[in-house]
């Protein structure tokens, strides 16, 4: 109603008749008309879709499952599980499965991105039509293809359990996957593991006071490898110091299978691979564009300036490529999250499998299983780009 | 706002008609002269495209038998291939028609489901098939094993159960579609693939080498395997069940393909027949369809002993006795209620 007034107030002119149309004639109040009513179209529209749905369904809509025994097993549990859990314990072992696959494809996606867009722009031509060739075949490949071929692989060409490859002491690679020996922390083990923490924390405060120094005095001190000392040779001395504080639970063949130790499945193998080489390919292509990005005229003058090659790229390519790198790269991890429901096609146990698979059959619960999942990828993909977001805006030029 | 909200109940209202629930499946589908017929993607034997790309199996003889009774040609199906997933949602939401597609009944299933199960038309049991090489005969004997098992059926249920009651361990493999299963089990991924009898024969059989692998002796769940169709709708509900009936029937009484003709001419000796055959009574009129509606159900593929042989028969590749799907006088547990 205060549109109206507001209308009434501007064209002081004849009647209360035309109230109607003199609202439509004004442009603006005529586009906040139109919007409501799309809106409200809108909602009607997916109103009557569920409405339609559950009708034809015949069956109320309820998530009580959830609470009910799964009554089935899944092979990967990161977390305590069996038949006799609820669906709901049995989501949160498929989120995990989930994020598990998706941080590993993203760590070795952006390793290999960034080596691919470095190769790419290689002045060796053999090297520079390798990563060409690679690039333009693995991604014209649909990621699906890529998946079935590594997880065939994997089952057809390594040895069964009873031809086991002894890889290293302890850790077999088979078709089931590979066994390796599971350590199992001692109580001063715990001690070895603070001070890797410890380790982390200096680092961080070090490289601020080193760089606050540099602001002041311009003295630069080594941070990357006092920061190396602090994280790793630090903790591993105390470790040798302290006996070695960690008992190894090595993989034995026992009848069909390897049974003790800890196992990751040509499954999981074949999904990560398959997402990291795949994403790779893409990532490779965003990284070379970025580097394109930055003038060349930047580093000749940086040069000029007697500043050193490593420290160029560190303090001037890089910086100015990340800023076209990451908005893109952001895309590409969500892809690598999306994509990870693929692993249905080879079981492995993810979210989709689990809640969204398995479940959804036992109990026929399909639109609220698929409801759960799709909240749920909506939710991993706005905690992603929430990140990448923030990182995006640490990075993005500073301008005064 | 208010003619907006007119506006808004128009579209519901327009977008319901559309979508609409429909009131009866008989005569929807005899203003489209086709039956939609929910099957399986591809069991060999029970419901599978055959060489030419025509469908062939035991349960779509059961497909076209209805749409004989009901549209008077067996050839007037429009198969419609799910997963064990998409199955009932697609009975459910009106894109199936009726269901034959190796599916148990199960409680759940019909009460929670809205699912209203025909009568059983193969009895089946979960069993397990391993390569002869690992020299394994028993069930019990499989603690630890890889256990190739497809998701989205009750025998991932039963597998669990009885891996648990038996108190060993396994590592389950699951797998979508019956031929990622054979993939999976012969490159050595698992060393037992699961599912119902009648399943492991009809995967055994499409194997280059069937002789190296064995069926283990264990049966370890019941699988009453039957047609559907969705909650709502008895009249559609009693024409599957009936249709199903007179093909059991049939075969008890000695109408076959071959002697039907003979048999439908005129009314006979034996009241059963004459009342299956529509040549005394008029008991289709009862489901909505007239008298001779069994002889052309019967006709269109044969009676239960003929459809079991021709599919899935000790001459056949996939090489199932008949074992409890004999008739009740021979031993069996199949047993048509009588049309009276």
């Amino acid at each position: 109603m205060s549109i109206g007034t507001a209308v009434d107030n501007k064209s002081s002119v004849p009647a209360r008749r035309n109230f109607v149309s003199r609202l439509w004639n004004d442009k603006e109040t005529r586009s906040v008309i139109i919007q409501i009513i799309a809106l409200a179209l809108m909602f009607a529209f997916f109103a009557s879709l569920i409405n339609n749905a559950v009708q034809n369904l015949d069956r109320s809509f309820s998530y009580e499952f959830l609470g009910q025994p799964a009554n089935y097993d899944i092979n990967q549990t990161l977390i305590e599980y069996d038949s006799r859990s609820s669906h709901l314990r049995a989501m949160y072992v498929g989120i995990i499965n989930t994020l598990l696959v998706a941080f590993c494809g993203i760590v070795l996606a952006t390793v290999l991105g960034f080596i691919l867009g470095v190769l790419r722009l290689s002045k060796n031509w053999l090297t520079n039509k390798i990563a060409y060739v690679y690039i333009e075949y693995v991604r014209n490949v649909p990621l699906l293809l890529h998946i079935l071929l590594l997880h065939g692989i994997l089952v057809h060409s390594l040895p069964r359990p009873k031809n086991a490859l002894n890889v290293a002491d302890g850790a077999f690679l088979t078709n089931r996957g590979l066994f390796m020996p599971k350590p199992l922390p001692e109580p001063i083990m715990w001690a070895v593991i603070g001070l890797f923490i410890a380790g982390i924390l200096f680092a961080f405060l070090f490289r601020r006071w080193a760089k606050k120094v540099q602001d002041e005095t311009g003295k630069i001190y080594p941070v990357f490898w006092i920061s190396v000392a602090a994280i790793v040779v630090v903790p591993v001395i105390a470790f040798f110091i302290l006996g070695k504080p960690v008992a190894w639970d090595t993989p034995e063949l026992k009848g069909f299978n390897f049974r003790g130790g800890m196992v990751v499945r040509p499954e999981f193998m074949a999904l990560w691979f398959a997402l990291s080489l795949y994403t790779a390919a893409f990532i490779g292509e965003i990284v070379r564009a970025g580097i394109l990005a930055v003038s060349h005229g930047q580093t000749e003058a940086s040069m000029a300036l007697g500043i050193s090659r490593g420290r160029t790229l560190n303090l001037v390519v890089i910086p100015q490529a990340l800023r076209v790198i990451v908005p893109p790269l952001a895309s590409q991890y969500l892809n690598i999250t999306k994509n990870s429901s693929l692993a249905l096609a080879i079981g492995y146990m993810d979210v989709t499998a689990t809640i969204g698979g398995i479940s959804l059959n036992q109990t026929g619960r399909a639109i609220e299983c698929m409801l759960i999942v799709m909240g749920l990828y909506l939710l991993f993909s706005l905690l992603i780009s929430t990140f990448m977001n923030w990182y995006n805006n640490r990075i993005k030029l500073v301008e005064r | 706002m208010k003619n907006t909200l007119k506006n808004a109940a128009a579209v519901v209202a327009l977008s319901a008609t559309a979508f609409g629930a429909q009131a009866g499946t008989l005569e929807d589908v005899k203003a489209r002269g086709e039956l939609n017929c929910v099957v399986t993607t591809g069991v060999a034997g029970f419901g599978a495209p055959d060489d030419s790309g025509k469908w062939a199996g035991f349960d779509v003889d059961f497909c076209r038998a209805v749409a004989a009774a009901v549209l008077g040609d067996g050839e007037k199906v429009n198969f419609v291939p799910t997963t064990g997933k998409t199955r009932f949602t697609v009975l459910n939401s009106g894109e199936g028609d009726i269901l034959f597609r190796n599916t148990t009944e199960t409680m759940s299933r019909d009460a929670d489901l809205k699912m209203t199960f025909l009568p059983v038309n193969y009895y089946d049991g979960q069993g397990f098939m391993i390569p002869s090489a690992l020299g394994v005969t028993s069930a019990k004997d499989l603690d630890g094993a890889s256990i190739c098992i497809q998701t989205g059926t009750t025998t991932e249920l039963n597998l669990a159960d009885y891996f648990r009651t038996n108190g060993i361990s396994y590592e389950p493999v699951p797998v979508e579609t019956n031929a990622e299963a054979q993939t999976n089990y012969l490159g050595g991924r698992c060393d037992v693939f699961t599912t119902d009898a009648s399943g492991l024969a009809s995967t055994r059989a499409s194997f280059e080498k069937p002789g190296e692998h064995i069926i283990l002796p264990e049966i370890i769940s019941k699988e009453p395997l039957g047609g559907a169709v969705r909650h709502g709708d008895d009249q559609w509900a009693d024409i599957g069940k009936w249709v199903v009936n007179a093909i059991i029937a049939a075969e008890e009484l000695g109408v076959t393909q071959d002697n039907i003709e003979e048999m439908g001419k005129a009314a006979g000796d034996n009241p059963s027949v004459n009342r299956l055959l529509g040549t005394e009574g008029d008991f289709g009129s009862m489901i909505g369809l007239d008298a001779k509606w069994a002889y052309r159900a019967i006709a269109a593929g044969g009676n239960y002993g003929e459809i079991f042989d021709r599919n899935i028969g000790p001459d056949t590749a996939i090489g199932l006795e008949r074992g409890l799907n004999a008739q009740w006088k021979d031993g069996g547990i199949l047993y048509a209620a009588p049309i009276r």
